[in-house]
C-alpha cells in the first residue's frame, strides 16, 4: 500500500524567469493544473529580479526591457497557476518526484510533467585576485540595483565581455554611480568576424539599436574605456584595491573600490546533470547544454527545459519558449492533438526566429575569452570553495587524473558548498587542455542530488511524506 | 562598499552585535553590502576573507549564520525583524 499525501500537479514548473512565467500561464489557460516552484521570494527571475518591489525611479532607470517584466508577472498572478516562492528544489527524479524545501521545511511534489526553467548563470572569471571581497560578478551588482536599489559606492572598474557588461556599466552610469573605467577582452578583430552576421541580425533591428544606445550613454559619460584587455589580475591585501591588466601593447595599474566581472551567461544545468539528461558540448560558446527537441523536451522524456538553462537565447525568446513547452505539455497530457499543437505554435515560432537571429552577431564579437575559460595562471583559485587552484588541478592531471570526477578524489575541487557551480566549466576546459583532449571526452561533474543546502532536520521530517511499501 | 539610492521603510537587525536599520524586501547580503560589510565569512581552508559575489545563490561565498544555523546563503535570505546575523568564520564546530 502507497501512503502518500504528496501535492500533485500535471505541470510542475521550475523557477519563474521569462520562460516560467509564460509556461505557467499558458498551460494553465488550457486547462492543465500547475504548480510553480520558485527559490525566490517574488515572481522574475534574475533578469526581472524585484519586478514587483523595485523603486519607481529603480524601474525607470532599468529601462523598458526590465519593466516588460511586470506584464508576465502579472498575467502570471492573474492565473491559476499555483505558486510556491521561497522554495529550494533539492532533487528531481524522472517519475516526475519532485523535492524542496521552504521555511525550513522539506516536501515532495509530483508532475506528470516537469519543465525546468531554472535560466541561465554568469560565466566563472577566475583571474588571479577574484575570490577578494571588493570583487563581485556585475550581473551580482545588478541584482543588488534591481532587487535593493544599492549601488558600489567609490570607484568601480567593470571588466571582461558580453551585452551584460555594458548593460550594467550603463546603468551604474544612469544610477550616479563612479564607473572609473570599463575593460573590455573585446577586440577590433571580432567585430570583423561578427560582420558576416550582420545581415542576419537586421531581423532584430531592436537589439541592434540597443547595443548602440548602450555605446552610446557610455561613449557620452566620458568614462575611459580599453579594449582587447589581457592578463587582468586584481590585487589587495584584505580586499580588492587595484587591478592591473594589459592592452595595447601596455601594462597598465587602476585603483578602485570595487572590482565587476562578467564573461558572459551559461545554461544553469545542475536540475538536468542532477536527471543524468544527456547534454552536449557547444563549441563555439565553451559551455554544456542538454539536448533538447524543438519543444525543449531533454533526453528524459518527462523533463523539459525552456530559457537560458537549454541554451542561452535572452528573455524575449525565453517567453516564448516557455510557451511552446506548454503547447506540448498540453498535447502530451491529451488536451489536443499534434495538429494543433503545431498550429498554435506556428506563430511563436516565427517570433522566435525573429528574436534568435541576434545571436549569432552576438555569439562571434563576444566569444569566451580564451584565459577566462582556461586561465593561464597557475595561482589562479579555480575552485573558490575548496580553494584549489589552476595549478593544483595541473598537477593533479599529471599524477593521472583522468577526468573531472577523479579531479575530486585528488584535490576536493568541486566538492564544496557550491557543488561544482562556480569552477565545473574551468575544470572540464582545464583538463581537456592538460591532456589535449576533447571537451565530450573529458565530460562534466556527476551532479548529485542534494542540490541545494539541506539540513538533516529537513530531510528527517520528510521521512513520513515518501511512499511507502 | 556600497549605498542606497533610495530611502526605503526601515526595519532592524542585528549584524555582529550592532544594530542595523535595513530596508524590508532586500536580502541579507544585499543589507550588509548596503551598510559596509567588507567581508562575511572567512574560509575553512586558508581562513581568506570573503564576501557575496554572484548574489543569486550560485556562489555560496556568502555563507552566514542566520539566527543561529550556520551555512546559510545571505543572498537568498530575506531580512526580517530582529534577525541576528554573524560572520562565518573558518570551519564549522559541531556543537555537543
Amino acid at each position: 500500500m502507497t501512503r502518500d499525501n504528496s501535492e500533485s500537479a500535471d505541470l510542475v514548473i521550475i523557477g519563474s524567469g521569462p520562460a516560467g512565467l509564460t509556461a505557467a500561464t499558458e498551460a494553465s489557460s488550457l486547462g492543465l493544473s500547475v504548480l510553480l516552484l520558485d527559490e525566490q521570494e517574488e515572481p522574475g527571475g534574475q533578469i526581472y529580479r524585484g519586478i514587483e518591489t523595485a523603486h519607481p525611479k529603480t524601474a525607470r532607470l532599468l529601462g523598458p526591457d526590465y519593466q516588460r517584466g511586470a506584464a508576465l508577472a502579472s498575467a502570471f498572478r492573474a492565473s491559476a497557476s499555483g505558486y510556491r516562492p521561497g522554495a529550494s528544489v533539492w532533487r528531481v527524479d524522472a517519475d516526475g518526484t519532485i523535492a524542496y524545501s521552504r521555511d525550513g521545511q522539506a516536501h515532495i511534489v509530483r508532475g506528470k510533467r516537469i519543465l525546468v526553467a531554472t535560466g541561465a548563470q554568469e560565466r566563472p572569471v577566475p583571474i588571479p585576485g577574484w575570490t577578494l571581497p571588493g570583487v563581485m560578478s556585475a550581473g551580482g551588482a545588478q541584482v543588488l540595483l534591481k532587487s535593493a536599489g544599492v549601488v558600489p559606492s567609490g570607484r568601480i572598474i567593470v571588466a571582461g565581455n558580453g551585452p551584460l557588461l555594458l548593460l550594467i556599466a550603463q546603468q551604474l552610469i544612469t544610477a550616479g554611480a563612479n564607473v572609473a573605467a570599463i575593460l573590455e577582452t573585446t577586440e577590433f578583430s571580432d567585430y570583423l568576424a561578427a560582420a558576416s552576421s550582420l545581415p542576419r541580425a537586421m531581423q532584430a533591428g531592436d537589439y541592434l539599436a540597443k547595443g548602440q544606445r548602450m555605446r552610446h550613454d557610455i561613449n557620452a559619460a566620458g568614462i575611459p574605456q580599453y579594449s582587447g584587455v589581457s592578463h587582468l589580475a586584481a590585487s589587495g591585501d584584505e580586499k580588492f584595491k587595484q587591478i592591473s591588466f594589459e592592452s595595447g601593447g601596455m601594462r597598465h595599474t587602476l585603483s578602485a573600490d570595487t572590482l565587476l566581472l562578467h564573461a558572459g551567461v551559461v545554461p544553469n544545468t545542475q536540475i538536468t546533470r542532477q536527471l543524468d539528461c544527456d547534454h552536449e558540448w557547444v563549441a563555439d560558446q565553451r559551455y554544456w547544454q542538454p539536448v533538447l527537441d524543438s519543444w525543449g523536451t531533454t533526453s528524459c522524456d518527462t523533463v523539459a527545459v525552456a530559457g537560458d538553462g537549454g541554451s542561452i537565447i535572452g528573455a524575449e525568446a525565453s517567453a516564448i519558449a516557455g510557451r511552446l513547452a506548454a503547447l506540448d505539455t498540453a498535447r502530451r497530457l491529451g488536451i489536443f492533438n499534434l495538429a494543433e499543437r503545431d498550429q498554435r505554435a506556428a506563430p511563436l515560432r516565427g517570433d522566435l526566429a525573429r528574436h534568435l537571429a541576434i545571436r549569432p552577431l552576438l555569439d562571434t564579437l563576444f566569444r569566451p575569452d580564451p584565459a577566462f575559460c582556461v586561465p593561464p595562471d597557475d595561482e589562479t583559485i579555480v575552485c573558490r570553495c575548496e580553494e584549489v587552484t589552476a595549478g593544483d588541478i595541473r598537477i593533479a592531471v599529471r599524477e593521472g587524473a583522468m577526468g573531472p570526477n577523479q579531479l575530486k578524489v585528488f584535490t576536493r575541487c568541486g566538492m564544496g558548498p557550491c557543488q561544482g557551480r562556480m569552477c565545473g566549466l574551468t575544470v572540464s576546459e582545464i583538463i581537456a587542455a592538460s591532456r589535449g583532449a576533447t571537451l565530450t571526452e573529458t565530460g562534466y561533474y556527476r551532479i548529485r542530488p542534494p542540490i541545494k543546502p539541506l539540513t538533516l532536520g529537513e530531510l528527517a521530517a520528510l521521512d513520513d511524506k515518501f511512499p511507502t511499501e | 562598499m556600497f549605498r542606497r539610492l533610495h530611502d526605503a521603510a526601515k526595519i532592524a537587525i542585528e549584524f555582529e552585535g550592532r544594530i542595523l536599520q535595513v530596508a524590508p524586501h532586500e536580502t541579507v547580503a544585499a543589507a550588509l553590502l548596503a551598510d559596509g560589510a567588507e567581508h562575511t565569512r572567512t574560509t575553512p581552508v586558508t581562513g581568506a576573507p570573503r564576501a557575496p559575489y554572484c548574489m543569486m545563490g550560485v556562489c555560496f561565498d556568502c555563507l552566514m549564520e542566520i539566527d543561529g544555523i550556520p551555512n546559510r546563503q545571505a543572498c537568498m535570505t530575506r531580512v526580517q525583524d530582529g534577525m541576528k546575523v554573524r560572520r562565518q568564520d573558518g570551519v564549522r564546530r559541531l556543537e555537543p
